[in-house]
């Protein structure tokens, strides 16, 4: 839809969504790599955030929604980090090897570490976390962790861990919001999940807990005994809990808070806030989550089996009209099954772009002709009930599925009813997005493969069943280099682009913004779940 | 009847209100005239002020022309507005008649079943319904209709307790007419001017509970509603003042001629009462 240029209020908006636009494709104007050389960092100073909704308890494994990992980021720590480009960093392993047949891998510790009550931080509390912690409390761990044959510390500063074959994905296991280490002595021998000291965390991270006013606030002080010389330079970070999205606006706009992440800020406000000088809005940060929507389709539903269907239905579909028009901007056109931040993706393999007369023609071609009412398809739509911009989106497919003859009745379901019929397969077309958790077998291969398709939401619910597509997440899967892995994607993103198993819309960004006197805020591939303890005020 | 038209016509208010009443309906009737397409037909460009590029009234966030919508959403709001209050009235005036003509026990039990549904308060309770049946028109309607109709039951029963000890009822009694011939033929239209008025006041309620309950999003989401146009129009009311500040302008013009035709129609049904005001 050609931007109309008439009215000086519309020009004013315009201009600035284009400018908004130029942001995202030079992701140097904020990036941290700017940010890293300037100044020195400076001690001191309170950071006042945003914690929606209020999480029940700071523990991770115990709970692992996204409040809680923000929050709880800052007070534990992870082996590794990531960078945007998903790379490994150290964390609490100062270095790691990989043995050449990829089923060996060791870490090498920091030294000097100590626990938040004083206890010193060795290679048992690791084996413990992995071995038994998370393995009991995490399923997408215990998916993983099962492929681990021995776990060992061969010495203080020394963890081995063998597994049963290569998994070239598995460094990508140690993030503090995928596997925190938690204390042995806390925890060993005791209900992980309603252990008294649940109430108050105790970690490694550069932010120790100090309060919990519930429904109120929670305050982190700074650990003077960090590990990392110099670190952290916050003094203080204050979680305040505001259930009301206006209010949140209002807090930020106020100055009352520094930052706001995740769905703090509504899509509609964004623009709002980019305009205001001091501050930053920085959609990088989510690369290792990759959130992608699509349309979700049940290819047990006729017309939906059809492949020549499906494309018709994907071309009908204006994804730069969604992006800026109900995102305002913020996010990415999706290019395929893969999120463009995800390990592997490979940006020549795209889906037909937006297209009405072909997609008409292929169904012309099917032998769906429009009837006396010019529907040619009848098909019911559930919508995602998440919010505001969900439903918007729901509307627009149906009026561009109706450019097409393929028309929509839309159904309202509460979100409990939503996952319920997702799982019970009992929809026709709906809208989902789901984190790729950085690499393809780790988070893109469930939505697509025959051997998961079970009544589980999140899983391959819509039926979609290909040898050759299994055959590839396979080859991918077990592939020991990265570029045998790189070769099986390629080939199988090549291919799931012309299936369309799934109807594409959009890279999700969920935008940080922050006071602009805060430096070095985003720092890496997990954004606001990062320890903050680079984070000071320039 | 005559005499009636004259009283009506006597209060400004209430000719003021019949007409605006007229007009809501003739838009509703004429809006597949006036506007031929689909109110979701993204029509124009996402955002385009009052009169420009040839929309009355502006277009919302997805390019939709807001006058269409409340042309359509007038129908929808006047079909569950009516609709809604006949099944409210048909409800109330059984159990009601029932109740004040019977007395007794039965009474009893119907007050009691009526004071249930009161205790509850009314919008909360047709969400919960509406929640329950998934929204859609007929769902909405019931809804609507099921938490309105106890004070139609207390208005009636009042009515039927003051009238059935009269003399024509004795009378109707003693010449062995049939117990529904005597509810029915003898006491209801005698019974009815207020429940004309209360019906005129309930449309009025079922218009804004329907708004209510879209703009909560717990509307029909196929039908174009005027609260689901100022539910969606809310978060971009920095943007695009014109996509709720409409919808809501037609919803206060309609309640508000409904409003004053019901008083319209108070007066001039209840004429002595009128004069003693007045």
């Amino acid at each position: 839809m050609a931007p109309n240029r008439r009215s000086p209020a519309g020009l004013r908006r315009r201009d600035f969504l284009a400018a908004a636009g130029a942001t995202l494709a030079a992701p140097a104007v904020l990036g941290p790599g700017d940010a890293l050389g300037q100044g020195t960092p400076r001690r001191g100073g309170t950071l006042n955030m945003i914690l929606n909704p209020e999480p029940p308890v700071l523990v991770l494994g115990v709970n692992n929604q996204g409040p809680t990992l923000a929050a709880a980021s800052k007070i534990y720590e992870g082996l590794l980090r990531y960078d945007f480009q998903l790379r490994p960093q150290p964390a609490l392993a100062k270095s790691w090897t990989v043995s050449p047949d990829g089923t060996l891998y060791t870490f090498n510790l920091q030294e000097n570490v100590k626990w938040h009550d004083g206890r010193p931080f060795t290679a048992d509390d690791v084996v413990f976390s992995i071995g038994k912690f998370h393995m009991e409390l995490s399923p997408r761990s215990r998916a993983i962790f099962q492929r681990i044959t021995e776990i060992a510390a061969p010495n203080p500063t020394t963890v081995t861990i063998k597994i049963r074959e290569a998994f070239e994905p598995f460094l990508l296991m140690f993030d503090v919001t995928a596997t925190g280490i938690v204390p042995k002595h806390v925890y060993d021998g005791t209900d992980f999940r309603n252990n008294p000291a649940n109430a108050t965390p105790i970690g490694t991270g550069p932010f120790k807990f100090n309060e919990w006013r519930r429904g109120n606030y929670i305050h982190l002080t700074r650990f003077a005994d960090y590990w990392k010389p110099g670190q952290p330079y916050l003094d203080d970070i204050y979680y305040r809990i505001i259930p009301d999205s206006a209010s949140r606006g209002l807090a930020l706009q106020s100055g009352q808070v520094q930052l706001t992440q995740s769905n703090d800020i509504e899509p509609f406000d964004v623009p709002r806030f980019q305009q205001m000088p001091n501050l930053a809005v920085e959609t990088k940060g989510w690369e290792y989550y990759g959130p992608l929507s699509w349309i979700e389709v049940n290819h047990r539903v006729q017309p939906l089996g059809d492949v020549r269907f499906r494309r018709a239905l994907s071309m009908a579909i204006d994804r730069n009209f969604i992006l800026n028009r109900l995102w305002f901007g913020v996010g990415k056109v999706a290019t395929g099954a893969f999120s463009s931040a995800t390990r592997f993706h490979d940006p020549n393999a795209r889906i037909a772009g937006y297209n009405p007369r072909e997609a008409a023609a292929l169904l012309d071609a099917m032998g769906l002709r429009p009837d006396a009412q010019g529907v040619r398809a009848r098909l019911k739509f559930l919508h995602l009930p998440y919010g505001e911009v969900w439903t918007r989106l729901g509307e627009y497919l149906r009026q561009a599925f109706a450019q097409i003859g393929v028309q929509l009745t839309m159904e309202s379901v509460d979100a409990g009813a939503w996952a319920r019929r997702l799982a019970e397969w009992d929809y026709e077309l709906s809208i989902n997005f789901v984190y790729q958790w950085g690499d393809p077998t780790l988070g893109v291969e469930r939505t697509y493969v025959s051997s998961n398709i079970q009544r589980v939401t999140f899983t391959n619910t819509g039926g979609y069943s290909n040898p050759q597509v299994d055959a590839l997440f396979e080859r991918g899967r077990t592939a020991v280099r990265a570029e045998d892995r790189q070769t099986a994607f390629s080939e199988l993103q090549r291919l799931l682009v012309a299936e369309v198993p799934q109807i594409w819309l959009m890279e999700l960004a969920f935008p940080t913004i922050y006071d602009r006197r805060y430096k070095d805020v985003i720092v890496g591939g997990t954004g606001v779940q990062a320890s903050f303890g680079d984070v000071y005020i320039g | 009847m005559r005499d009636f038209a004259r009283r009506f016509a006597r209060n400004v208010g209430a000719v003021f209100g019949l007409v605006l009443l007229l007009a809501v309906l003739a838009l509703a009737l004429l809006a597949p005239v006036l506007f031929p397409v689909d109110p979701w037909q993204m029509a124009g460009v996402p955002f385009a002020p009052p009169l420009e590029d040839g929309f009355l009234l502006g277009t919302d966030s997805l390019g939709r022309d807001v006058a269409a919508g409340i042309a359509h959403g007038a129908h929808i709001s006047l079909l569950v507005g009516l609709v809604s209050t006949v099944a409210a009235i048909a409800i109330g005036v059984t159990l009601g008649a029932v109740a004040g003509y019977a007395g007794g026990r039965i009474d009893d039990a119907i007050m009691r079943f009526t004071e249930f549904f009161q205790t509850i308060p009314s919008f909360v309770f047709a969400i919960v319904l509406v929640a329950i049946f998934t929204p859609s028109i007929s769902s909405i309607i019931a809804a609507i209709a099921i938490v309105s109709w106890p004070p139609v039951t207390r208005v009636v029963r009042g009515e039927f307790l003051s009238l059935r000890s009269r003399e024509f009822v004795q009378a109707a009694i003693v010449l062995g007419q049939s117990t529904p011939r005597i509810i029915f033929g003898q006491i209801l239209p005698n019974a009815l001017s207020p429940i004309i008025v209360l019906g005129s006041l309930m449309v009025a309620s079922a218009i804004l509970l329907e708004s209510a309950l879209s703009f909560l999003g717990l509307g029909d989401p196929n039908v174009m509603s005027w609260g689901f146009m100022i539910g969606a129009g809310r978060s971009v009311i920095r943007l695009a003042w014109w996509m709720s500040v409409f919808p809501g302008v037609a919803i206060f013009l309609t309640v508000l001629a409904l409003n004053l035709v019901g008083e319209g129609l108070s007066d001039a049904l209840n004429p002595r009462l009128a004069r003693r005001r007045g």
